[in-house]
């Protein structure tokens, strides 16, 4: 039997712990076996991406350590997924470590990633007709070069419809510390996005990301507006798991 | 030699290199090309696109189409240049009356002012053409000055189908431009433009407004 | 050691964030900019090798950038242009001034030039009694009303029609009042044209330097540059010391993917080739041609392996058409010559990434921007590490302003965040909390109340992941 490490994500861990369950049910529902070690807390990213590369490393360093084995480690997020994978290497350049942590990043994918690039899982849905639209979020698409598979999972539903957004490749203004340190700006690009989502009729937004969830969802409920906004996993283990 | 020169050269330098030079891979480039028939049309279609005019002539008949094109347009001159091959074509048997052909044949100080308010079109001939986005290649030198396709409002030119090369870079190649070039060279696709207010295309900035190609059909 | 005067970028920002006509006039700038590209790639694959080419090229150019600078200068120098070395903006403005007064030029007219920008030229030549007049006609509209440029290759893309028939009318003379773009195009014409005739000197940019012919090559649309380079008896030219490849081969795919990237055009109209003044047999052309290789900070980006990409650019704006940020307040945000992205890594580098430290962290780092740049320059990256320049002093380092946006706050923050998340027992104390309590963090806390401005708290889950699979139990190896 198949077996993969799964890597929850401090966002899915304080947030949405649902999709992260949801992510390693999807995963034993294609009959793989899921480790989830105990101690994970976060990739490092938000110290990394402030220059604080110490603090980002001792941190990395204590995660890597968690997956000693030669095992995919599947991460429910495509920013977290793209630091592990993508900015491990470049954070421990020069490091005496570095040959490890390069087979660690090496060994990484993001959920729907692996679900159709290494699985090709097949999924039935039971559940009833609704529309839904897709945001993309940015490191999912520009740092792992992920090419449509959260459609092409979508698009197995037979009863679910997808709306496309206007702008679906342009940043939520999440960006981590940017939606804090940059307020006006940030909170402009989430409006716009809220915007878009609700001018596609969808009731529901899907993506791979908690902070672009966080970000959306907080700006649509302060609209008050009934637009849900729901990760990826736990919107495919809904339609797709028999009750 | 200059103290800035000696302190910028020498910081580059003890930069260092820092690699091995990548190389060039011009696949890219080399792919794109066209039988020769095809090349004339897509110039064509590119260089329409940006609103150039053409008309079409044969070898021995192209005199005659850039004279009609005068006469239609009411032209009262036509500055050309005299000593090249085009020029003295163009003048054999040029008829008396109607546009006035006027050679350029001194200075521009000579006749700046006129040449800036008093001149209806300039002829030039080219050295060639690029077919992928549409595009003339003109040497101006002694023979055709330079202005002769900018300032006048409306520039005719000469081009032969058979010279019409796929891309910028093939045209390069085969005119030995990446060796040697003379004081000015250039490509002109059109008639000028701008876009600056609101996004707006207009045309006849500062360049001619109106870009005549008289392409002689001399494929084989 | 603490930063000058920070220049605070949120506070720029968030006025252009206000402004609701500027914020509709770059939307549907950017759109119309964003699309016209597209078509000019509808090949993914196509467009992948002629960025790698062009990527390669100017990786190329910069290794050997001394060795063709040098080349360069001497075939300039043959070809009759008189080359001139400037370290910095000032010595590049007296070289100009010089110039200039050596021949009694009391007119200066202009093709754009963004280096000449950067160097406040204008205002240099103005204060010593030398009129520089732009010729370009965005370049034109913006200089009738005192501005500077919003974007680098469209500069007055922040008017609109109704604002620029405005200031023809009241500032062209006998000009009478119209919103049709032919006329009012005629009219800068007519304007133009007797300034061309008159002017006693023209300047110009650079956008690629050939070194094995010494030839300068401009790119343009509506035909000043050819005017200003041209028709006056002294032809300048100004060019940033990155701009030098090695042959012509080499610049054609770089000019290929320059109009595609900048405007969505396969061509500009015009594709000029100076390589000297008039010839002996000429009839027409500048008498003399000269041209001032500017540094300004350049040499030191060049000297550092990984923020030396910076200088791969070729100035075709796609980044900042495509940058989330930028479209929505505009270039005169930025404060700086360079907005844009770019700007945002090329700035900090010359100015110092202490004093801009904000405009550092005033991107989400979505990569918008390296997903499109011509050349690859991977401006996330750059902006992460010039972020830890910022706050940190590296061995080795040479940037300008390491370590002064440092502050004790941000120190501890991380220290404290470090120290929390490299020990599961207290991440696991603090996710107790968070879960718990999380429901009574008061929005108005500092950095909660810069989230909750524009959305709701966030709420943590009553349980976390973490927590609910140690209760599953047996997961773990």
């Amino acid at each position: 039997m198949r077996e993969v490490y799964f890597y929850g994500t401090c966002l899915v861990d304080l947030f949405f712990p649902d999709a992260g369950m949801a992510g390693i049910q999807l995963l034993r529902q294609a009959g793989v076996k899921v480790v989830f070690p105990e101690g994970q807390t976060c990739c490092g990213q938000p110290a990394f991406n402030c220059g604080y590369w110490e603090e980002a490393r001792d941190v990395a360093r204590t995660q890597v350590a968690l997956f000693p084995k030669d095992l995919p480690v599947i991460l429910p997020s495509g920013s977290c997924a793209g630091m592990m994978k993508v900015h491990y290497p470049e954070l421990f350049h020069g490091q005496p470590d570095e040959a490890r942590v390069r087979a660690f990043s090496a060994r990484v994918y993001e959920l729907t990633q692996f679900l159709v690039d290494v699985l090709d899982v097949k999924l039935e849905d039971l559940g009833e007709p609704v529309k839904v639209t897709w945001h993309s979020s940015c490191h999912a698409v520009r740092d792992l070069g992920l090419k449509g598979e959260p459609q092409a999972l979508i698009g197995q539903l037979a009863n679910v419809e997808l709306a496309p957004l206007t702008r679906e490749h342009e940043c939520c203004g999440f960006g981590g510390t940017f939606s804090v340190r940059q307020p006006e700006i940030s909170g402009v690009m989430s409006c716009d996005k809220a915007a878009d989502a609700e001018a596609t009729g969808a009731s529901v937004v899907l993506s791979t990301d908690g902070g672009c969830l966080l970000n959306v969802n907080g700006t649509l409920e302060a609209k008050q507006s009934p637009l849900r906004v729901q990760h990826i996993a736990e919107f495919l283990w809904e339609r797709t798991h028999a009750r | 030699m200059s103290d800035a020169r000696t302190a910028i050269l020498g910081r580059l330098r003890a930069a260092g290199g820092s690699g091995p030079l990548p190389d060039l891979d011009t696949a890219v480039l080399e792919r794109r090309q066209w039988p020769a028939a095809e090349r004339v049309e897509r110039l064509r279609k590119g260089m329409e696109a940006v609103h150039t005019e053409f008309l079409e002539a044969l070898p021995a008949t192209w005199p005659a189409v850039v004279r009609a094109f005068c006469d239609h347009e009411g032209l009262k001159n036509l500055l050309f240049g005299p000593t090249c091959e085009a020029g003295v074509e163009l003048a054999k048997g040029w008829a008396p009356g109607g546009t006035q052909l006027m050679p350029y044949d001194r200075s521009v100080e000579a006749f700046k002012d006129e040449l800036f308010t008093g001149v209806d079109a300039g002829f030039t001939s080219t050295v060639g053409g690029v077919a992928e986005t549409g595009g003339l290649l003109l040497m101006p030198g002694s023979a055709e000055p330079r202005l002769m396709s900018l300032v006048p409002p409306i520039h005719i030119a000469l081009l032969r189908a058979s010279t019409i090369q796929d891309t910028f870079w093939s045209a390069v190649k085969s005119l030995g431009w990446g060796r040697s070039l003379p004081p000015n060279a250039l490509l002109i696709s059109g008639p000028s433009k701008t876009a600056d207010i609101e996004q707006t295309l207009a045309y006849g900035v500062h360049g001619p407004k109106r870009l005549i190609v008289v392409l002689v059909q001399d494929l084989a | 050691m603490h930063a000058e005067t920070e220049i605070l970028f949120r506070d720029s920002a968030s006025k252009a964030l206000l402004d609701p006509q500027l914020r509709a006039n770059f939307r549907r700038a950017m759109d119309g900019l964003i699309t016209k590209r597209r078509n000019q790639f509808p090949d993914p694959a196509d467009l992948q090798d002629l960025r790698d080419l062009s990527t390669a090229i100017r990786s190329r150019s910069l290794l050997s950038l001394p060795e063709l600078l040098e080349q360069f200068e001497a075939n300039c120098t043959k070809n009759g242009i008189q080359v001139h070395w400037a370290e910095t903006c000032e010595q590049a403005n007296e070289l100009i001034l010089g110039i200039l007064r050596s021949k009694n030029a009391k007119t200066l007219v202009k093709g754009k030039s963004m280096v000449s920008e950067e160097m406040h030229l204008n205002a240099f030549l103005e204060s010593k009694g030398i009129e520089a007049l732009e010729s370009d006609l965005g370049e034109y509209i913006i200089q009738l009303d005192g501005e500077t440029p919003s974007h680098i290759i469209m500069p007055a893309i922040h008017k609109n029609k109704d604002q620029i028939a405005r200031q023809f009318s009241q500032k062209i003379k006998d000009a009478k009042y119209t919103e049709d773009v032919d006329e009012l195009t005629a009219m800068a014409r007519k304007v133009l044209r007797e300034k061309f005739l008159h002017a006693d000197a023209g300047l110009s940019g650079v956008n690629f330097a050939v070194a094995e012919t010494g030839t300068l090559c401009l790119v343009e649309n509506e035909g000043n540059g050819r005017m200003s380079t041209h028709v006056p008896p002294l032809h300048i030219a100004v060019m940033g010391l990155e701009k030098v490849v090695a042959c012509l081969e080499d610049v054609a795919p770089l000019y290929a993917i320059l109009t595609r990237s900048a405007t969505g055009q396969a061509v500009s109209t015009y594709f000029n080739l100076i390589s000297g003044p008039r010839g002996t047999d000429e009839k027409d052309g500048p008498r003399e041609v000269h041209l001032v290789i500017l540094d300004n900070g350049r040499s030191r980006i060049y000297a550092d392996p990984q923020l030396r990409a910076t200088l791969r650019c070729i100035r075709c704006g796609a980044c900042m058409n495509h940058c989330p940020v930028y479209t929505r307040i505009g270039g005169h945000a930025y404060e700086a010559t360079y907005p844009g992205p770019i700007g945002k890594i090329l700035t900090p580098q010359m100015e110092g990434v202490g004093v801009r430290h904000d405009l550092i962290h005033g991107s989400s780092l979505c990569g918008a921007c390296a997903e499109v740049c011509p050349v690859e320059i991977p401006i996330p990256e750059i902006l992460v590490r010039l972020r830890r320049e910022a706050t940190h002093e590296d061995v080795g380092s040479n940037v300008i302003g390491r370590g002064t946006g440092r502050t004790a706050t941000e120190d501890w923050a991380w220290r404290l965040w470090g120290g929390v998340l490299k020990r599961p027992a207290l991440y696991r104390v603090a996710t107790w909390f968070a879960t718990r309590l999380g429901k009574a963090l008061p929005a108005g806390a500092p950095l909660i109340k810069n989230w909750t401005r524009t959305r709701s708290k966030p709420v943590p889950a009553r349980r976390s992941l973490s927590e609910r699979m140690r209760a599953e139990g047996g997961s773990n190896e």
